[in-house]
């Protein structure tokens, strides 16, 4: 007999509903679609570490479902993850490869290195054969430096200098192909990534709101969230109350609540009461 | 006797193409008592990108009679073409321009003229009528049409047209009747509604342009809107 789902799952996925589901859309039910976080993610390394950038814009369909996502997920203390694709997928994929890792470091007692991170990632959406919906901009420091790589929800991966993903990944590469130079300051590198990401957030319908920033370095992160408010929302002019009573009430019926007097208690101010 | 096909025989392949795009946009109508109101967005799309922040869908047909067209911006420059030199030739035949109510009515012909291959457009007109009274005529793709008194249509209408219901049609509330709303509190209603649609919508934004029709003729305003 299958085991019924209440039982606590082994690991993996369960597919136990996949012939059934498969039948009801052959019979013409709609499944209510995931989200999709149409996205702009870039990053860059500079002189002393890498720069992640993320919009904050989560759309299902043409409507915004989140205008404040957070899409710079942590892998570790020294290395952070942008997710462009199914919220969810992005999300979870990073978390799992997130524990792997802290164990990882629990059993070498070694800082984890960015590569390990992108292998463990990349194996993992390479089993799923892109049925994983998570395009990754993976960056960190290291006892080799700075890294940064861009993964495919295929798996494969590649270790650039700058690198950006997402359906805002044109304009904000637009912007990277200008103006990146090797060896930037920090300063230059976050302007460079900010003007990436507004890039995305102006021209690409799929990304909006804010900028979020991570910049990394070899003893220290810093996550900026948000960065900029690129898109302040719009000042109402009129105000929309209603009259006490705008509710229609079908009946109404008011009831003495019963309770018990347990015990009195009297109290008095330490200052007596001004009664001139 | 039918022979084998030909070994390099293949059968005919149809190949699929959509003379469709949606290019979104949002159209907006209010009649009021003296006065109609049309606000558009300015924003032009197709997917993922924006081919304009500067195109307004709004159209002057004449000095009091404007139309709202949105949906496929081909079907649109082509439709509003039509009627333009439809109006011309009315005025040159009849020494004066078209009252709102029979523009309206023509414009149900010509979109009921392509019932087979429709314009891919949402259409509102907005005027004056006989009396001096303003007027929303909205239409569908293929030419049915009514008048209305405020009506949203495009890619955020189901964000403003319950809003709408619920400022000026006064639904589902207990004591509230539906009245005029005075033109200056209706144009701030239309910079909210749209300023919300923006937030939501990803086919909405930019600015939108308010044009108020009144007896002294048309006189539009912008208003900005977010860009992302």
């Amino acid at each position: 007999m299958a085991a019924p789902c209440v039982e606590p799952a082994k690991g993996g996925f369960s597919f136990e509903n996949c012939s059934r589901n498969a039948r009801f859309e052959q019979m013409g039910l709609k499944f209510p679609k995931a989200y999709k976080t149409g996205t702009t993610i870039a990053g860059v390394i500079y002189k002393d570490g890498v720069v992640l950038g993320a919009d904050t814009r989560a759309t299902e369909d043409t409507v915004v479902a989140d205008k404040n996502c957070a899409k710079i997920h942590y892998i570790s203390d020294n290395i952070y993850c942008c997710g462009a694709g199914t919220a969810a997928d992005t999300e979870m994929t990073t978390q799992m490869i997130s524990g792997q890792l802290e164990l990882h470091r629990l059993a070498t007692g070694r800082a984890p290195r960015v590569c390990t991170a992108n292998r463990l990632l990349k194996q993992m959406l390479f089993r799923y054969q892109g049925y994983i919906g998570a395009a990754l901009v993976l960056g960190g420091v290291d006892s080799t430096g700075p890294n940064l790589y861009s993964i495919w929800p295929h798996g494969s991966t590649d270790k650039l200098p700058y690198v950006t993903m997402g359906s805002g990944s044109l304009a904000a590469m637009a912007t990277f192909e200008d103006r990146f130079k090797p060896n930037m300051t920090k300063e230059e590198a976050m302007k460079l990534v900010r003007d990436a990401i507004a890039a995305g957030i102006f021209n690409d319908l799929g990304s909006g709101s804010n900028v979020d920033l991570c910049v990394i370095t070899k003893d220290k992160v810093e996550y900026i969230r948000p960065h900029e408010i690129a898109n302040a929302k719009g000042v109402k002019q009129g105000r929309y109350l209603y009259k006490r009573g705008t509710t229609a009430t079908l009946s109404s019926d008011v009831k003495k609540i019963e309770f018990d007097v347990i015990g009195t208690e009297v109290k008095t101010s330490a200052q007596p009461m001004d009664t001139q | 006797m039918m022979g084998e096909p030909l070994s390099d025989y293949k059968a005919p392949v149809q190949v699929h193409f959509s003379p469709y795009e949606f290019n979104g946009g949002t159209i907006l109508a209010i009649a009021g008592e003296d006065y109609a109101l049309i606000a558009t967005d300015t924003r032009l799309s197709q997917g993922f990108s924006i081919h304009s922040r500067e195109s307004p869908k709004t159209y002057p047909l004449s000095e009091k009679t404007v139309l709202g067209c949105c949906g496929f911006h081909g079907d649109v420059l082509t439709l509003t073409k039509v009627l333009g030199a439809r109006l011309q030739i009315f005025e040159k035949d009849h020494n004066k321009p078209m009252p709102t109510p029979s523009v309206a009515a023509m414009l149900s012909t010509i979109l009921y003229y392509r019932r087979f291959f429709p314009y891919y457009t949402h259409n509102l007109v907005v005027g004056l009528d006989e009396e001096g009274k303003g007027c929303v005529y909205s239409f569908d793709p293929v030419g049915s049409y009514e008048r209305e008194f405020y009506r949203a249509k495009g890619s955020a209408s189901a964000m403003l047209q319950p809003l709408l219901d619920n400022q000026l049609g006064g639904k589902n509330q207990q004591g509230v009747e539906r009245q005029a709303m005075p033109l200056k509190q209706c144009v701030a209603m239309v910079k909210d509604v749209f300023t919300s649609a923006a937030e939501r919508d990803i086919y909405t934004g930019d600015s939108i342009i308010i044009s108020v029709v009144t007896k002294e003729g048309t006189k539009s305003e912008q208003f900005p809107l977010r860009k992302d």
